[in-house]
């Protein structure tokens, strides 16, 4: 039998140091939906996710009670919506994001992402019709999420479409502003989006995927802060160990909650994303790990060197415990749903530009940072274009999921609630960036020698 | 189906009686016990097979909710699946 030991550990983890299941996330292919009349697509839509899903959030429930291992989200991943409404002639795909939004109400899931388009080379006309629809969609929807791509390490970055979204975010905004412009948390730009993220705002469900699948996402900054708590003052070499070793177990236990959920659901696993996404809640915070690492507060010089090993020391332990990897796995450093982060914001250890350099080694990029009401919007698309470019030079996921708020200053408070947290308001540089937002275009495709 | 319960709480007469008879009652096989004090600190993990159990595993989980309350103890029910992935290879 296992020690009392192995025993007590496992429990700590759960309950002190908050580990768990952050979502099992269902992938399903819309693709077969597609109708040249926006009603019948509408009707497809909703019966096929109600009946593919329909056993979704009881599998959670029931793993949950059983394992006893908390699993936080239930969530539904479906084709980029651009690809399937490309058969009808509409320009408005409001009612699709509506059907979508119906039918993860009727199975009970938390978020449903896909309402995305993948532009990094160019547009179609459906891939232009579904950026204009983006701000209606989300304002008239509650769980819809949606992600368009504007970059890859192989195409290049879409300028046009970078100008584009900078006009569509601050839409987005004004339309949720008496919500403090949440429908902005529901957006976000890629650049080398990934096919099988389990994670919101950016999830969904590429087409190189299956029918159906099944990803789930672990968590779990509090259990490695707790494991660093044990070896104060070490060296580099004892701390990567550390983590390697901690995210070990966090994965094996994502790995068998995984093939439980698509046992059970009769729907192949798909991967198993090792991410460390913390929660405003106290002891789920990444940047308490920077803190434990030595650093004053998380933004304080070495903060960047900390993050990639930690993102590089996940990833090595994670990988070892799980049969398929993938989606984003790595630390994700969003701002309002950290509390560390809030903190350091707040005492003034925490910039923009810092936490852009972080993007540059961390799992994903810009996230949930809320900004100035009136930053124009040529400066949101520069902050896009930054952003798109670390990720295509640096061949990874990089993303940005920014908040202008409405009538807020730099300095003031925004709660967005739940998971999402509260954040105050970070400044971004005050010098315009329109002349050049305003060329469009592309920027071509780096080359992949050379490199220095 | 095995499962490990665990029970942590201040000592007292009848932890032990307690738990072992909700077991009975069910028909529960108890496969193994382990428990330390450490002060007034009770820690009890107890490895059950529920292949016979005559109730769901819901129901037993419930009882042993009540049991947890009713002596002041926190007491659960998990698969022993979970404690295996994260301490064994």
């Amino acid at each position: 039998m296992l020690t009392t030991k192995e025993i007590m550990d496992t429990l700590k983890m759960l309950d002190e140091q908050k580990l768990d299941v952050r979502t099992i996330t269902m992938g399903i292919s819309l693709l077969d939906c597609a109708h040249s009349d926006i009603k019948i697509m509408c009707d497809n839509i909703y019966d096929k996710i109600t009946n593919y899903a329909k056993n979704l959030v009881k599998v959670g429930e029931d793993i949950e009670e059983e394992y006893g291992i908390k699993v936080v989200n239930k969530r539904i991943a479906v084709t980029p919506i651009a690809l399937v409404a490309a058969a009808c002639k509409a320009d408005d795909f409001t009612p699709l994001a509506m059907a979508l939004d119906k039918a993860a109400k009727e199975v009970g899931v938390n978020f449903i992402g896909g309402f995305s388009a993948l532009v990094q080379k160019g547009y179609t006309n459906a891939d232009r019709s579904l950026i204009n629809s983006i701000p209606q969609a989300l304002s008239e929807t509650e769980l819809v999420c949606s992600s368009v791509n504007v970059a890859s390490t192989r195409a290049g970055i879409n300028m046009d479409a970078v100008k584009h979204l900078g006009g569509i975010i601050k839409d987005l905004a004004a339309k949720t502003a008496d919500k403090d412009a949440i429908g902005c948390a529901k957006f976000v730009a890629f650049s080398n989006a990934v096919e099988d993220n389990p994670f919101m705002a950016g999830a969904f469900h590429g087409v190189g995927e299956p029918e159906c699948t099944i990803n789930v996402g672990v968590s779990g900054p509090g259990v490695v802060k707790s494991a660093l708590e044990k070896i104060k003052g070490m060296p580099f070499d004892e701390v990567a160990n550390t983590i390697k070793k901690t995210s070990f177990k966090i994965t094996r236990m994502g790995q068998l909650v995984a093939v439980e959920a698509s046992k059970r659901l009769n729907v192949p696993f798909g991967i198993v994303d090792l991410s460390l996404a913390p929660t405003p809640e106290v002891g789920d915070s990444v940047a308490h790990i920077f803190e434990e690492m030595g650093l004053e507060s998380a933004g304080a010089h070495g903060t960047t060197a900390a993050l990639a090993m930690l993102n590089d020391a996940v990833k090595k332990g994670g990988i070892m415990a799980s049969s398929h990897v993938g989606g984003l796995s790595g630390a994700f450093i969003p701002v309002s749903e950290d509390a560390g982060m809030i903190d350091a914001v707040l005492r003034g250890s925490l910039t923009f530009d810092k936490l852009e350099a972080m993007t540059s080694v961390c799992s994903v990029g810009l996230d949930m940072i809320a900004i100035p009401g009136d930053t124009p919007k040529e400066t949101i698309s520069a902050i896009i274009a930054d952003e798109a470019a670390i990720g295509m030079i640096n061949a990874k996921t990089t993303a940005v999921r920014i908040i202008p708020v409405p009538g807020k200053k730099e300095g003031d408070n925004v709660e967005f609630g739940g998971l999402l947290g509260h954040a105050p308001i970070l400044g971004v540089n005050k010098f315009s960036s329109k002349d050049f937002i305003d060329r469009g275009g592309r920027i071509p495709a780096p080359i992949h020698s050379f490199k220095n | 189906m095995k499962a490990i319960i665990t029970v942590i709480g201040n000592d007292k007469v009848g932890i032990i009686a307690g738990v072992s008879g909700l077991m009975a009652r069910y028909n529960a096989n108890i496969l193994d016990i382990n428990q330390t004090v450490f002060g007034t600190n009770f820690i009890m993990a107890m490895y059950v097979d529920l292949t016979d159990i005559i109730v769901s595993y819901k129901e037993l989980k419930d009882k042993l909710d009540e049991l947890g309350k009713n002596m002041d103890l926190n007491v659960r029910i998990q698969r022993e699946e979970i404690f295996n992935a994260m301490n064994r290879i």
